[in-house]
């Protein structure tokens, strides 16, 4: 059996990526980066609107606007990227996908460009001015929410794809490791999967309603069960970016992997901590005892033990590869990391962004600091670090060597010199923007608001000097999402062939003594289920039977 | 396990276990917790309620005032609200349409206000001047015009 896997690696090794299936990432990263252009136009304009630079007429207002900026960026973007990329870990790692499963992730793709388009139409048509958050009792046009559940279905198609794949591949490799981006990849299409059964609830709820079947809707219900979903989501693209720096990172620098142990543990902390954490979205809420939020403190904060670990890990890799350089001293290792090289200069920025957006996601989800900034732009300017930062820097980083990779072209010193120039445009556009962001809101500027002085009141006057940086912030951004963009289609389809490497680390310090019961999946996804139990049987219950009358549908807009 | 990993790990434990403790303490012990009003009310019926039937500020003790309020698209009520320096205001707010959101910049008043449940958030102002009471949770096209005052003289 090593031997058969042995010969399937060479050959693999050798030929490059399978065509068919490379063709599968190419097209899922390449509505990825259509997405993020779309996102990004619309950021910016959101930006010179909020700096109030910029009125926006009539049939686009600020809320279409923003409604299409979330569901572009925290939606397609991300979720297409992140197949794109685990599918090309499956691939590369397991023998190639089967034909089924290629099958499975095409009509996924279909689908959700079909949920992403039938979503977007109703949002064109002034109809769906909802918000990426959708509370009830807002109602959009009943077509919105049908393109969610196509949207979700296909993530759906996709995980059982993984799932079957991963599946075939332990049958036929009895007592082996599922090879670690694998193993990653399976923690998050699990993650996926039972976090959107919340929110497929949610909209099933919400469907008959939007189309006049049932009379009201249970608002906290269906509001607790969007965050039990909503929160998970970013936390899935974060997962995602964490696997790029445990697995590729060191192959970028030509060093081992953290311990293997280590690794796979900070994966099954994540995957069974991480669905309550979207609680602390409802810190402020009525409806709900002290008692139960304070036991969702623990929940929310369980998740940053886990990255804590993640910190301690890279710096470890970067300190060894810097002494096998033969770096000396205390920091000496710092000069000799490759800063030229975009596969490592973009998701080490998105690395020390997390410093500061994990401090701000502590803080944001103890009860008292919370309330200082809920609903404020301090949140919006975390998650532009969180997202905008951690997450995006790390798909950009990635996909210098995945997208010729998958292209079979190579990246050549200009494209890297391009990248680098992209890294920093967007670190200094976005650093500039989140830091003004959470500045004003500490001084109490709002969220999802577009440009207001509420009728020249002196308080907001005083934010308009912060809000300037989102526009600057904004147009530096948007720079650099025209040059990533162009980057990867070049990367695509005008840079010279060759064969590229597929940037994962094997090996791991401590070699592959890795206990075995780390590839329990039932056993993590049962501990994942007593979690999510632990923090929703009390909360929902409540709302279900203790309800008061529902809500009729609202169009507030 | 490395010693240094093992030295970092019990220092993120104690940070973590630390900030829940604070949390704890402020929350059962300094009654410093969340807005977290739990009951009920009909959304359909607010005007028919026995409290917010009629909204206003009301004066229930020695410097202590009540404020009863409905929040609906795009407006406070009551606006322009007055009281007197070092007084201790409680809101008790509902909402008769969507999620509204009730924050005093420049405090940390800040509660979601939602149809069906009735939210209350108690502040004691003791400097004078007027305070911006604004909504922030997007409530439709006109959510950036959803504030109004609190004057404290």
């Amino acid at each position: 059996m090593a031997l058969a896997q042995k010969i399937q690696e060479k050959t693999q090794k050798a030929l490059g990526a399978h065509p068919a299936d490379a063709k599968i990432s190419k097209s899922y990263f390449s509505i990825s980066f259509i997405a993020l252009l779309v996102g990004g136009v619309l950021g910016l304009l959101q930006g010179l609107n909020r700096a109030g630079l910029l009125e926006l007429p009539t049939w686009l207002n600020y809320y279409q606007v923003l409604t299409g900026h979330g569901l572009f960026l925290v939606l397609v973007f991300t979720s297409f990227f992140v197949v794109g990329y685990f599918y090309a870990a499956l691939s590369h790692n397991l023998g190639g996908l089967q034909p089924k499963v290629r099958k499975m992730v095409w009509s996924a793709f279909w689908l959700k460009i079909m949920g992403a388009v039938t979503a977007v139409i109703p949002i064109i048509q002034g109809e769906a001015s909802v918000m990426y958050t959708f509370y009830p009792p807002m109602a959009a046009s009943p077509v919105f929410y049908i393109g969610l559940v196509l949207f979700v279905v296909g993530i759906w198609m996709a995980a059982f794809g993984a799932f079957i794949q991963v599946a075939n591949w332990r049958k036929a490799n009895k007592g082996q490791h599922l090879p670690i981006l694998s193993y990653f990849a399976t923690g998050v299409f699990v993650l996926l999967l039972f976090s959107s059964l919340f929110v497929a609830i949610e909209v099933f709820m919400i469907l008959p309603w939007s189309l006049g079947w049932v009379d009201t809707i249970n608002v906290m219900l269906s509001r607790t069960l969007f965050w039990a979903f909503g929160h998970t989501l970013v936390n899935i693209w974060y997962l995602t970016a964490v696997s790029a720096w445990y697995t590729i990172i060191p192959k970028v620098l030509g060093t081992r992997r953290f311990s293997d142990t280590l690794t796979r543990v900070v994966v099954m902390l994540l995957v069974i901590l991480n669905i309550p954490g979207g609680f602390h979205h409802q810190i402020v809420d009525p409806g709900i005892t002290e008692s139960v939020k304070y036991l969702h403190v623990f929940m929310s904060l369980a998740i940053g033990f886990p990255s804590l670990m993640t910190a301690f890990a890279m710096f470890s890799i970067f300190e060894r590869s810097g002494r096998e350089k033969g770096a000396k001293g205390l920091f000496g290792f710092f000069k000799k990391l490759p800063w030229g090289d975009v596969r490592f200069l973009a998701p080490m920025i998105a690395m020390i962004a997390f410093i500061p957006a994990g401090a701000g996601g502590i803080v944001q989800t103890t009860n008292q600091l919370n309330q200082v900034v809920h609903n404020s732009l301090w949140v919006v300017g975390h998650f532009h670090l969180t997202l905008g930062m951690t997450v995006a820097l790390t798909f950009f980083g990635v996909s210098y060597w995945l997208v010729p990779y998958v292209s079979g072209r190579v990246l050549t010193k200009r494209m890297n010199k391009l990248g680098v120039i992209q890294t920093w445009i967007w670190t200094i556009g976005m650093t500039l923007m989140s830091v003004a962001m959470h500045l004003v809101g500490l001084l109490g500027s709002p969220r999802r608001t577009s440009y207001s002085n509420y009728f020249g009141n002196e308080t907001a006057l005083g934010w308009d000097p912060y809000l300037i940086f989102l526009a600057v912030g904004g147009t530096l951004l948007i720079i650099a999402v025209v040059l990533q963009v162009y980057n990867m289609f070049h990367l695509m389809f005008r840079a010279p062939k060759g064969d590229s490497e597929f940037m994962v680390e094997p090996e791991a310090v401590g070699g592959n003594k890795t206990p075995f019961w780390t590839e329990r999946w039932s056993r993590i996804i049962v501990l994942m289920l007593i979690v999510i139990a632990m923090g929703y049987v009390i909360p929902l219950t409540d709302f279900i039977f203790n309800a008061p009358p529902g809500s009729p549908p609202f169009k507030t807009w | 396990m490395l010693k240094h990993e093992k030295i970092w790990l019990t220092v993120s434990s104690v940070m973590i276990i630390g900030f829940m403790i604070a949390t704890g303490i402020q929350t059962f012990a300094f009654g410093m917790g969340p807005p977290s009003e739990t009951e009920r009310v009909d959304p359909q019926k607010v005007d028919e309620h026995e409290v917010f039937s009629e909204p206003g500020v009301y004066e229930v003790g020695e410097n202590k005032y009540e404020v009863v309020m409905t929040l609906e698209i795009f407006s406070f009520n009551p606006g322009d609200i007055e009281i007197p320096a070092g007084s201790e205001v409680t809101f008790k707010m509902t909402s008769k349409d969507v999620t509204h959101g009730f924050q005093i910049a420049g405090t940390n008043v800040n509660a979601m206000v939602m149809p069906g449940y009735i939210q209350t958030i108690t502040q004691t102002f003791d400097e004078p001047g007027e305070y911006l009471i604004l909504c922030n949770e997007y409530c439709g096209s006109g959510h950036q015009l959803m504030a109004t005052t609190i004057t404290v003289v």
